[in-house]
């Protein structure tokens, strides 16, 4: 088997920590959570951090409660903790959906939704759906807390806005009345990553959307956020003629590469679908049409 | 060996003999202790591990191994001069080329060996690859089989003197081209398609590795090894070696799978035994999943163009050129005279007029391999084509696939049947098996919904495949490998106890030849299986033979036993008779017992005819005490097993994704000795096939860099994309099979692809035109082709 | 650097370099070789064995991240020379033929019933599609595990 190169190795026993042992370590320094990013990248040493801090026992950063108006979700919260939350099911269905197809459901009980926005995998599921919930995420280093807007959260490709010893410690969803998301994905074979994912998230207010987030996985070099697509729905009625414009935003703002999984034409053309099926199913849960 | 005392007896449940016996072999399994290669530590044992090559074509100008030398945990490095002292830069391969065991002038294949590292760990061994320092000068690779053939293609083999071009071997023909040139002539219908069948790759769960202990002082080798023909394999090693055979013992314990990839002898065995031999340790290689799917035997990869025709609505002739791509050495494994395999099976199931089959094998910049993962010798290929090109025939003559099938199939009372290609099929009611499989299928309820649905917009396609293949190989006069005759011996000694064991040469890798054989013996002697110890996998205790590939473990090791009990049962009967004070003519049988024909009463059960045979008693003046018996079997065919499988997808019309919600399997092939073991092939088989015709593809771009190294890429099934598979069955027994058994193993592999591939151009012709395309059928290519722009693999 | 965890309900302790995955800790420092491996990338789940009772895929978990917590192996479903339902019914089903992926089959349906007990078969296929099995096209493993739930339910019944 393919084995990581040698390195050292921290258990951080606290968030302040966890950012001192980064401070003192510097750039050569990991977080390590979850794990099934970084290590089979070690493994295959594309990445060889001389030192890692393994963040797994900080039970304090995960957590999804409900607090003054936000669905608050601890970076170190489980992919299968967020499947299985109610709360969260309630609330942001848009999750479950994306979790049912995140990975496998083994790889779901170790890897963290810290660990995947942090990733900045242009194909992860998670950055897509908080950035259509419009979360805002709360980035602690030295100097205290920070909190961002998805938005300016993916910098680039594998590139953040969590700066050098700094840790992401909460994803925070503002809850608003009328709201209504879903995720959709196509990938090759269960487990896979995606061709092409969309996520969507509407609030609708006397039966117009007052508000909506559309954001698409793997079609770009980091998340795509449609704000055009965006723009268009606000404002509107949900109607089938809506979402198909919709989608032919999603289909022209992406960009998409060829690779494996497919040609641009046909990542541009899903991109399109789903983002009509994402919004087509938003409404309907907005309007309670639909489980 | 461990016995399980919690678990019902078999005997008090099921008869003895055939049928769905419980597995022997699942003891060990169940409870984690079985014992595959990396599980076996010897004493002083080092580990190895294999720079790669990141280049399909390099020259090689210098490599730096001094580095990796100063590590502190490392023992060797070794290079091609190394081994060229020993004799042993190159290897022979199966097909008769040579293959570089390191490589010395240049690598020829991204993932080629260059330097075998020997450590104290594996950690250690794997650390000291990246302080190996190699100059490359890249060479232009190619890795496209026609562009192979292109007069200025790059030169891969100029070791080979006198070699110009990147042909591997002389056109191979078979069938009658002047008989098939005629039949074309004088058709009503005629159609032609280029199909290529994609590389892809066997990938069974465990890699391949091997543990080489060679013994300085007594000149003995020891080798551990999950290979499917350990025999064959010591035979090599003998001769590449310079060792006697007799000083080196191959043992094959638990191997996690086969499928194929495990028949070849690899670079890595080769340098762990040299590693073994200078430094008089154990040396273990065991290779990581990049390597396995980089470098070892890769299966298919035929590019195909057939052409079929019809007259009075009956399939008259099919024509097919093929260039066969073996990589960079020829390394293929079939009988030496049939150097295409069996692929001039090609003919199919039907009554035709002619045929005519040529292929040419090319070298290219990619792994050298091609017959493997339930190949059948290339009959995969061979029904994949012939399938598809009935297929689309019928559409071109609007007929339904079945009714041309049907109308168009060998008859029951033309077996013996031989084909246009030379193939004598030995039995075959193939009309009864289709319609079995229509019937569970539910065929015309199908036809109802797929109109229904495609009024509302929706995509389903029904798919099928016939095929007929001949696995068994193989009878001595037509089949050797190396020179070797393709026969498998047995040896069965029965104990005073009465108890026995069966020692074959052909080498399970989950098939089941524990329980199986066991079952042969208990059928014929009425032994209970669970007093039958099945020997295998040990080349000092199992009798010579040519291993389990090519379904051939039940067609020549199962009538090697078979014979071998009757062997054993006629010695009973003498022995029985001066036990009854009888003569030998006045006994019967019945199983477990010879008694006297008309004093049912006096009789003697084989358990007292084993305790006679050993004991003072007066013996037969025949026989010498002992209840034994040894046979080489010759099997005087292959056998021909066949099937009807009917496929339904479902086509999302948007994402193009292909959906196998039903798979319908009826296979015949003979007499079922367990009927539980065969179904459970079949299923293993069909999930390869839906990868197969979906997800699997080994694929490369223009500078020959492998894009599906990892299991991140080379994509095969889990339990979402297998539907709950619906097997059926026919018997037809084999007539020359001791047992009429015929083997199964491949045919669902044989089987599926070209029905899945058929559903999905039915689900789509119609609405959208598509009368083709290539495997894998992922979203992306089967949106291409909704497109109306079809493309072949890369 | 110095690990301390329950292995299969026994307290180990051992000298490790930070890098070494469980997979090796359970293979080669423990010597317990039920536990398998065959790929690289996390894909396959022949690794698979159970951390605080949730499947885990062993060769993406460092043994050092297991400190202080409870590993179970394959070698721990069987107590006293009985075995669990899960492996009899894996048995009897016939959902096993070369035994490479069985033990992470094993352990990801045992926590399966551990948490559903009455899984459909959709759930089951879903429970182990983080495994891949070459020779069962996995009919025979739902099988197994209905066989399990259903022996499970009926003892409890007695119970």
């Amino acid at each position: 088997m393919q084995t990581p190169a040698p390195f050292e190795y921290e258990r951080a026993t606290s968030v302040d920590g966890a950012i001192e042992a980064l401070q003192r370590l510097g750039s050569e320094a990991r977080i390590v959570a979850g794990g099934h990013s970084l290590l089979p990248m070690m493994k295959l040493r594309l990445a060889n951090p001389k030192h890692l801090i393994d963040i797994n026992e900080l039970a304090e950063l995960a957590y999804i409660r409900e607090d003054d108006g936000e669905v608050r979700i601890g970076a170190l919260t489980r992919h299968v903790d967020l499947q299985e939350s109610e709360l969260l099911a309630r609330h942001f269905p848009l999750f479950r959906d994306a979790e049912d197809v995140i990975a496998d459901p083994v790889v779901r009980n170790r890897g963290t939704i810290g660990g995947s926005l942090c990733q900045a995998d242009a194909a992860e599921d998670l950055s897509s759906v908080c950035s259509a919930a419009k979360a805002r995420v709360v980035i602690r280093g030295t100097d205290g807390e920070r909190v961002v807007g998805m938005e300016d959260f993916h910098v680039g490709p594998f590139m953040t806005a969590v700066g050098a010893g700094e840790v992401l410690t909460e994803v925070r969803l503002p809850l608003r009345p009328g709201a209504g998301s879903a995720h959709e994905k196509v990938e090759r074979r269960a487990g896979d990553w995606a061709i092409a994912a969309a996520s969507a998230a509407v609030w609708m207010e006397g039966g117009v959307i007052a508000d909506a987030g559309i954001a698409l996985s793997a079609v770009g070099m980091t998340t795509i956020h449609l704000d055009r697509g965006e723009e268009l729905l606000r404002g509107e009625s949900p109607s089938d003629e809506l979402f198909v414009q919709a989608g032919e935003i999603a289909s022209a703002d992406c960009s998409p590469s060829a690779d494996g999984r497919g040609p641009v034409d046909y990542k541009r053309h899903l991109a399109g679908v789903l983002t009509q099926r994402a919004l087509r199913r938003s409404a309907a849960r907005a309007l309670k049409e639909e489980a | 060996m461990a016995v399980v005392e919690n678990l019902p007896s078999p005997t008090t449940e099921r008869p003895i003999g055939f049928g769905r016996l419980k597995r022997k072999e699942d003891a060990r399994f169940i409870r984690g202790q079985g014992t595959y290669l990396d599980d076996i530590e010897l004493p002083g044992m080092v580990h190895g591990a294999i720079l790669r090559s990141p280049y399909a074509h390099a020259r090689i100008v210098s490599i730096d191994t001094s580095a990796a030398l100063a590590h502190p945990n490392v023992a060797a490095v070794v290079t091609a001069k190394d081994l060229e002292t020993l004799g042993l830069a190159w290897m022979p391969t199966i097909s008769y080329d040579t293959q570089a065991v390191l490589a010395g002038d240049k690598v020829r294949f991204q993932g080629q060996e260059v330097a075998f590292v020997i450590a104290t760990d594996e950690y250690s061994a794997n650390d000291a690859l990246s302080l190996i320092d190699v100059e490359y000068e890249p060479l232009p690779a190619v890795v496209n089989a026609r562009k192979a053939l292109d007069p200025d293609a790059p030169l891969i083999r100029d070791d080979k003197a006198g070699q110009r071009d990147n042909v591997a071997s002389p056109t191979w023909e078979a069938g009658d081209e002047e008989a098939t040139e005629r039949a074309f002539a004088e058709a009503d219908t005629v159609v032609s398609r280029d199909i290529i069948y994609p590389r892809c790759h066997p990938a069974p769960l465990e890699t391949c590795g091997i543990i080489a202990d060679f013994n300085p002082e007594t000149g003995q080798l020891d080798i551990y090894n999950g290979n499917q023909a350990p025999h064959a394999h010591r035979t090599v090693y003998a001769h590449v070696a310079g060792l006697a055979e007799h000083m080196i013992r191959i043992r094959c314990q638990d191997i996690g799978g086969g499928f194929g990839n495990k028949v070849p002898v690899y670079p890595g065995y080769v340098c762990a035994i040299a590693g073994s031999i200078v430094a008089g340790v154990p040396v273990k290689w065991v290779e990581n999943r990049s390597e396995n799917l980089m470098s070892t035997g890769f299966a298919r990869d035929y590019v195909m163009h057939g052409e079929i025709c019809s007259k009075g609505g009956r399939i008259t002739g099919l024509r097919v050129d093929v260039i066969a791509d073996h990589g960079a050495f020829d390394s293929t494994a079939q009988p030496t005279k049939f150097p295409a395999g069996f692929f001039h099976i090609v003919c199919g199931s039907y009554d035709l007029e002619a045929s005519h089959v040529k292929v040419k094998a090319v070298y290219t910049n990619k792994a050298p391999g091609g017959v493997a993962y339930r190949c059948s010798f290339r009959i995969t290929e061979a029904v994949y084509l012939v399938e598809r090109m009935v297929d689309a025939l019928a559409l071109e003559m609007e007929a339904d696939p079945i009714d041309l099938r049907m109308r168009s199939f060998i008859a029951p009372e033309q077996f013996p049947y031989e084909t246009t290609t030379g193939w004598t099929y030995d039995s075959g009611e193939y009309a009864e098996t289709m319609r079995v499989a229509m019937d569970l299928a539910g065929y015309e309820d199908l036809r109802r919904e797929q109109a229904e649905k495609r009024a509302r917009g929706e995509l389903m396609g029904i798919g099928v495949s016939f095929f007929t293949e001949g696995v068994g190989a193989g009878p001595r006069k037509h089949m050797d490998i190396l020179g070797l005759a393709m026969n498998d011996g047995a040896d069965l000694r029965v104990h005073p106890s009465g108890k026995a064991v069966v020692s074959i040469s052909c080498q399970t890798q989950g098939q089941g030849h524990e329980t199986t054989f066991a079952q042969i013996v208990a059928e014929e002697l009425g032994i209970p299986p669970e007093d039958v110890e099945v020997r295998h996998g040990d080349t000092d205790k199992s009798p010579y033979g040519l291993g389990t590939y090519g379904s051939r473990s039940t067609p020549v090791s199962g009538g090697a036993v078979a014979v071998v009990s009757r062997k054993v049962r006629d010695k009973a009967r003498l022995i029985a008779a001066t036990m009854l004070e009888t003569r030998p003519e006045d006994l019967a049988w019945e199983k477990g017992r010879w008694y006297v024909k008309g004093d049912p009463e006096k009789g003697a059960m084989i358990e007292e005819i084993a305790e006679r045979a050993y004991s003072g008693d007066a013996m037969p003046a025949e026989l010498e005490g002992g209840l034994d018996a040894q046979v080489i079997y010759d099997p005087p065919n292959l056998t021909y097993p066949y099937g009807a499988y009917i496929a339904v997808v479902d086509i999302d019309p948007d994402t193009a994704q292909v959906t196998v919600r039903r798979f319908i399997a009826v296979d015949d092939c003979g007499v079922r000795i367990n009927p539980m073991v065969v179904d459970g092939q079949i299923h293993g088989g069909l999930a390869e096939g839906i990868g197969i015709a979906l997800m699997e593809l080994l694929s490369f771009d223009e500078e020959g860099n492998c894009l599906n190294s990892s299991f991140m890429d080379y994509l095969i099934p889990t339990a979402l994309e297998t539907p709950d598979f619906e097997l059926g069955e026919t018997v037809t027994p084999c007539p020359h099979h001791p047992l009429g058994a015929k083997g199964v193993g491949e045919s669902p592999n044989v089987g599926s692809p070209p029905a899945i591939v058929n559903a999905v151009i039915d689900a789509l012709h119609v609405t959208h035109g598509v009368d083709h395309i290539d495997m894998p059928c992922t979203p992306a290519r089967v949106w291409a082709a909704m497109q109306g722009r079809p493309e072949p693999p890369q | 650097m110095h690990v301390s965890m329950t292995v299969n309900g026994e307290q180990v302790s051992r000298e490790v370099e930070p890098r070494l995955l469980l997979v090796h800790f359970i293979r080669e420092t423990l010597g317990l070789k039920g536990t398998h491996w065959g790929c690289d990338t996390s894909n396959c789940g022949a690794c698979v064995v159970l951390m605080d009772g949730r499947p885990v895929k062993s060769c993406t978990v460092l043994a050092a991240m297991c400190e202080g917590h409870e590993i179970r192996t394959v070698e721990s479903l069987e107590v006293d020379g009985e075995m669990d339902p899960i492996q009899h019914g894996f048995h009897e089903r016939h959902a096993l033929q070369c035994g490479f992926c069985t033990p992470g089959m094993l352990m990801t349906t045992r926590a399966l019933l551990d948490e559903n007990p009455n899984p459909s078969e959709e759930e089951i296929r879903t429970a182990i599609s983080g495994g891949i099995c070459r020779c069962t096209g996995y009919k025979n493993i739902v099988s197994a595990v209905r066989w399990a739930a259903e022996h499970e339910a009926a003892a409890r019944q007695e119970a």
